[in-house]
C-alpha cells in the first residue's frame, strides 16, 4: 500500500479536473518565459515579437469555436471568462434609479463559477431561475422558453456537463433566446476538445473556453464575445482586449493554450472516437462485473469521455482514496466541490437522492489515455467496490 | 514469518499537531505502510464572528494543520488524504455539546469525538481503504490480557499526558483495531523524536481549545450555533438562588455556568460562592459555600465497561469524575441494565453531571460512564 514500492502502474482518469499540457504547448510556451519575454504592449521589437504569438494565438482560438479573431477575450481561465460575461452583461440592482429588476435565467447543473456568480447576482439585486434538468440531465429548451420574462437579461447554459458529461441543447435555446432577443452566454469548458464547437451554428453570443482543460497549463482561458456586444469589463487598467480584459497579457499562456486549440481542432475527431470506445468499454465492463451499479445521464447526448457510475452502498471518497492506492485517479465529482459535505449539486439536480450522489464516481478519459489502463481500471474498480460494500453499514440492512 | 508476509497497512490519524505526526513518523521508519488521513471536521468559516483575535488556525481541523499534516506526509513520503467527517461530527459531537449545556450538563466534546468519528467514522474509513488498524497519537496504552482475553485500556507512562480519560467508551472491537504508539513515551521523548526526524511541526505549540471553539469562549460558540440554526431556542435570565431559597441575584442563562463555577456568577455575598445546581425545569442557579459543594455519591449511566465484561459485585476503584480531577478512592455498584452507582470515601468536590466518571484499577481502565 506503500503506494506500491513495485512500480505501481498509475492511471490518470481525471481529466475533467485538468489534462496534462502536451508537449508540443509546453514547447511552444517556454521561449515567452525565458528570450522572448517582451510585453505585448510595446513599441519595441520585443513586444511586436510577444503581440504576434498573442494574436496567431487569438486567431488558433478563434479557429477552435469558428469565431474571428477579434471576438476572442484571453482571461485567467474559465471561472474568469464565466464571471465575466455574467457581471459584463448585468447590470447589478436596477440599473438605473427607478429602472426595473433584472434577471437572469441559468440551469441547476452548472458550473459554480456560474452557479456561485448567480448567487452573488442574486444578493444584489437581481432574479435568477435555476431551470431544472431531465433525470437524464438534459435542460428542456421549453423551460427556458417558460422562464423568459420581459426584464430577461442574459440566459447562461453549459454546453456539457463537467460531472456527468450530458451535452445541452444549445442551438435550441439559442433560437429562443434570439427570438427573445436576449444574450445567452454558453460555458464550453468540458466540450472544448471533444465536441465540435461552432459560435454560428450554436447561436450563441459568448462562449468561455478554459486551457487547462485542453492540454495548455493552469491560468488561462477565454470568452469568445460576439461582435457588437456590449461587454463592460470587469476589471480596470489598461486599454489591454480591446477595453474588456485589462491587465499585461499572459503571453506564455496564451502562446500555449492558441497551440492547445490547434491541436484539439486537428485531432478532436480521432480523441473524440477513440476515447468514446475507451469511455464504453470501461462503462460496459464495469457494469458488468459490478452489481447495483448505474449510469449517470444514461440515455442523454454524453461528452465521449466522461462516465459518472454510481455503484449503490459505497461511499464515493472512500472509493477515491482506495483506488488512488491502487493507482487508479479519479473523482466524486467537480474538483472544486471534492472533500465537500454537501452531495453534488448536479447529482441531486437529475433526482439522486442524497446517499446515491454520494456514491457515485467520475471518471474522465483524455488524449493520453490507453487500452491497457483501461484494462488496468476495469481490473481493480470492481474489487475495490467489493470491498466496501462488505464494510459498508448501509449495504448489510438492505 | 512467513517468507511472502506482507505487513498490514496502518492509517496513521493525522491532526498536524506534534503528537500524531510523531506516530506516523515513528511507523513509517519502523517500515510499516501506512496512509495518513486527516479530518476535516468543522467549518471555521460557519461562525465567523467567533474566530477570536488571532488567525483562525492552530486548531485541529484548520487548513493550516491540514497543510502541516500533509506536509508531514510529503516530508516522510507516504500517501496521505483528507477524508470529510463534517457531517457526523456536526450530529454526534457538536450538537449534543450544545444540548448537553442548555440541558445544565457540562459535556465532553473529545470523548464524544472519540466514540463516534475517530474510532467509528474513520476507523470504518480505514478499514474500507484497506488498513484494519488505526493509529493515533493519544498518549494511554492497549494490552490483551491473555486471561480474561480482553483488550484492556492503560494510563500513559507519562502521567502528566495520560488521555485514557478520554478513551474510556471505546469497545473491544475499537481497541483490538487501535495503535497507540505514544503510550510508553513522555512528550518530551516525543519532541525529541519529531526533532530527530526533522518533522516540520517539531516546534509547533500545542493545542488546548475544543477544536471547534477556535475562540475559547463556548457560550459565544453556543449562542451563534443557535442563531445559525434558527433556533427558537435562547437563553434566558433567570434567578440566582441560594441552598434556602434566597433569590441573590439574577443569570445570563444556564449555559454560561457549570458546576464548582465561582467566577462570573454576577453576585456579591460577602464570601465565596460557587454552583451548585443547574436547575432547567425552574431556570435557577444554585449557589452555595464551597461544603455544600462536597458530595460523596453519584450515579453514572451509559457505562462502558473495558477490563470485565459487566460488573457482578461491587468493586473498589479509583475514579476519576474529570479530566484534570485526581482519581479518588470510591466503591462501584450495579444500579440498573447499564448504570453504576459510585461511592466515594471521602466526598469529592463538584460532581458534574455530563462529565464522565472512569473506573481505574492501578493503570487499567476497568470501565467508565456519564454523570447523571
Amino acid at each position: 500500500m506503500q503506494r506500491d514500492n513495485i512500480a505501481m502502474q498509475r492511471v490518470y482518469l481525471d481529466h475533467n479536473a485538468t489534462t496534462p499540457a502536451a508537449p508540443e504547448v509546453v514547447a511552444a510556451m517556454l521561449p515567452f518565459l525565458s528570450e522572448e519575454y517582451g510585453n505585448a504592449s510595446s513599441i519595441h521589437s520585443f513586444g511586436q515579437r510577444a503581440r504576434t504569438a498573442v494574436e496567431r494565438a487569438r486567431e488558433s482560438v478563434a479557429a477552435l469555436v469558428g469565431a474571428r479573431a477579434g471576438e476572442i477575450v484571453f482571461t485567467s481561465g474559465g471561472t474568469e471568462a464565466d464571471n465575466l460575461a455574467i457581471f459584463g452583461l448585468v447590470p447589478l440592482g436596477l440599473g438605473v434609479p427607478g429602472g426595473v429588476r433584472r434577471h437572469v435565467i441559468t440551469t441547476q447543473i452548472e458550473h459554480h463559477a456560474v452557479l456561485n456568480a448567480c448567487q452573488f447576482l442574486e444578493r444584489e439585486g437581481v432574479d435568477v431561475t435555476y431551470v431544472p434538468v431531465s433525470s437524464a440531465g438534459v435542460v428542456d429548451p421549453q423551460d427556458v422558453r417558460r422562464a423568459i420574462r420581459p426584464e430577461t437579461v442574459l440566459i447562461t447554459v453549459m454546453h456539457a456537463n463537467n460531472e456527468i458529461g450530458t451535452v445541452q441543447p444549445i442551438e435550441e435555446i439559442a433560437k429562443i433566446a434570439a427570438e427573445a432577443d436576449i444574450y445567452l452566454h454558453c460555458d464550453a469548458v468540458q466540450s472544448a476538445g471533444k465536441l465540435p464547437l461552432d459560435v454560428a451554428r450554436l447561436g450563441v453570443d459568448l462562449l468561455t473556453v478554459s486551457g487547462h482543460k485542453i492540454r495548455a497549463p493552469k491560468g488561462v482561458g477565454a470568452l469568445f464575445v460576439s461582435k457588437g456586444t456590449r461587454l463592460r469589463p470587469i476589471f480596470y487598467g489598461g486599454h489591454h482586449e480591446r477595453d474588456r480584459r485589462p491587465g499585461t497579457e499572459n503571453v506564455a499562456g496564451i502562446v500555449a493554450l492558441g497551440v492547445a486549440a490547434q491541436l484539439a481542432r486537428e485531432n478532436l475527431e480521432a480523441d473524440a472516437s477513440r476515447m468514446a470506445s475507451l469511455r464504453d468499454r470501461l462503462e460496459s465492463q464495469l457494469l458488468t462485473r459490478i452489481s447495483e451499479a448505474h449510469v449517470n445521464g444514461e440515455g442523454a447526448p454524453r461528452t465521449p469521455n466522461t462516465s459518472n457510475i454510481m455503484f449503490r452502498h459505497i461511499e464515493g471518497e472512500s472509493l477515491v482514496i482506495s483506488l488512488d492506492l491502487k493507482g487508479v485517479a479519479c473523482s466524486t465529482g467537480a474538483a472544486c466541490s471534492s472533500g465537500a459535505v454537501e452531495p453534488s449539486h448536479v447529482l441531486t439536480a437529475i433526482g439522486l437522492a442524497p446517499e446515491d450522489a454520494r456514491s457515485s464516481l467520475r471518471f474522465s478519459l483524455g488524449h493520453s489515455t490507453t487500452a491497457e489502463e483501461i484494462e488496468y481500471a476495469i481490473g481493480v474498480v470492481p474489487g475495490v467496490v467489493e470491498r466496501l460494500r462488505e464494510l459498508s453499514p448501509v449495504y448489510h440492512k438492505t | 514469518m512467513e517468507p511472502n508476509h506482507h505487513p498490514e497497512t496502518v492509517v496513521v490519524a493525522m491532526s498536524g499537531g506534534v503528537d500524531s505526526s510523531v506516530v506516523a513518523g515513528m511507523m513509517h521508519r519502523q517500515g510499516a505502510p501506512i496512509v495518513g488521513l486527516t479530518m476535516q471536521l468543522w467549518n471555521h468559516r460557519r461562525l465567523p464572528q467567533l474566530a477570536g483575535d488571532g488567525p483562525v488556525g492552530h486548531r485541529c481541523c484548520s487548513i493550516d494543520d491540514v497543510y502541516d499534516a500533509r506536509r508531514v506526509a510529503e516530508h516522510c513520503g507516504f500517501p496521505f488524504y483528507v477524508v470529510n467527517f463534517e457531517k457526523q461530527f456536526e450530529d454526534t459531537v457538536v450538537r449534543p455539546f450544545v444540548a448537553e449545556y442548555l440541558a445544565g450538563r457540562t459535556p465532553v466534546p473529545c470523548t464524544q469525538c472519540n466514540n463516534h468519528v475517530k474510532f467509528d467514522q474513520l476507523l470504518l474509513t480505514a478499514r474500507q481503504i484497506g488498513a484494519e488498524r488505526l493509529a493515533t497519537g493519544h498518549y494511554a496504552r492497549i494490552q490483551l490480557n491473555s486471561c480474561s482475553g480482553r483488550y484492556e485500556l492503560l494510563r500513559a507512562r507519562d502521567a502528566s499526558k495520560d488521555q485514557s480519560y478520554f478513551l474510556f467508551g471505546l469497545t473491544q472491537e475499537q481497541l483490538a483495531r487501535a495503535v497507540f504508539p505514544l503510550g510508553d513515551l513522555t512528550k518530551m521523548e516525543v519532541r525529541e523524536l519529531a526533532r530527530e526526524m526533522n518533522l516540520p511541526v517539531a516546534e509547533k505549540p500545542e493545542s488546548q481549545e475544543i477544536c471547534f471553539v477556535p475562540s475559547g469562549d463556548y457560550t459565544q460558540f453556543i449562542e451563534g450555533y443557535l442563531a445559525e440554526q434558527g433556533s427558537g431556542q435562547r437563553a434566558e435570565t433567570g434567578e440566582v438562588v441560594t441552598t434556602s431559597g434566597e433569590v441573590i441575584g439574577r443569570h445570563e442563562g444556564l449555559h454560561h455556568y457549570t458546576i464548582g463555577q465561582r467566577r462570573g456568577l454576577g453576585v456579591a455575598a460577602g464570601r465565596p460562592l460557587y454552583v451548585l445546581n443547574i436547575n432547567t425545569v425552574a431556570n435557577r442557579l444554585v449557589v452555595g459555600d464551597d461544603a455544600e459543594l462536597q458530595s460523596d455519591t453519584c450515579e453514572v449511566d451509559r457505562v462502558n465497561w473495558i477490563a470485565i465484561a459487566r460488573l457482578e459485585q461491587p468493586m473498589q476503584v479509583m475514579a476519576k469524575i474529570r479530566h484534570k480531577h485526581e482519581a479518588a478512592a470510591a466503591t462501584i455498584e450495579r444500579a440498573g441494565e447499564s448504570a453504576v452507582r459510585v461511592r466515594f470515601h471521602q466526598p469529592q468536590r463538584a460532581l458534574t453531571p455530563g462529565q464522565a466518571a472512569v473506573f481505574y484499577d492501578g493503570e487499567r481502565i476497568i470501565g467508565g460512564g456519564w454523570i447523571r
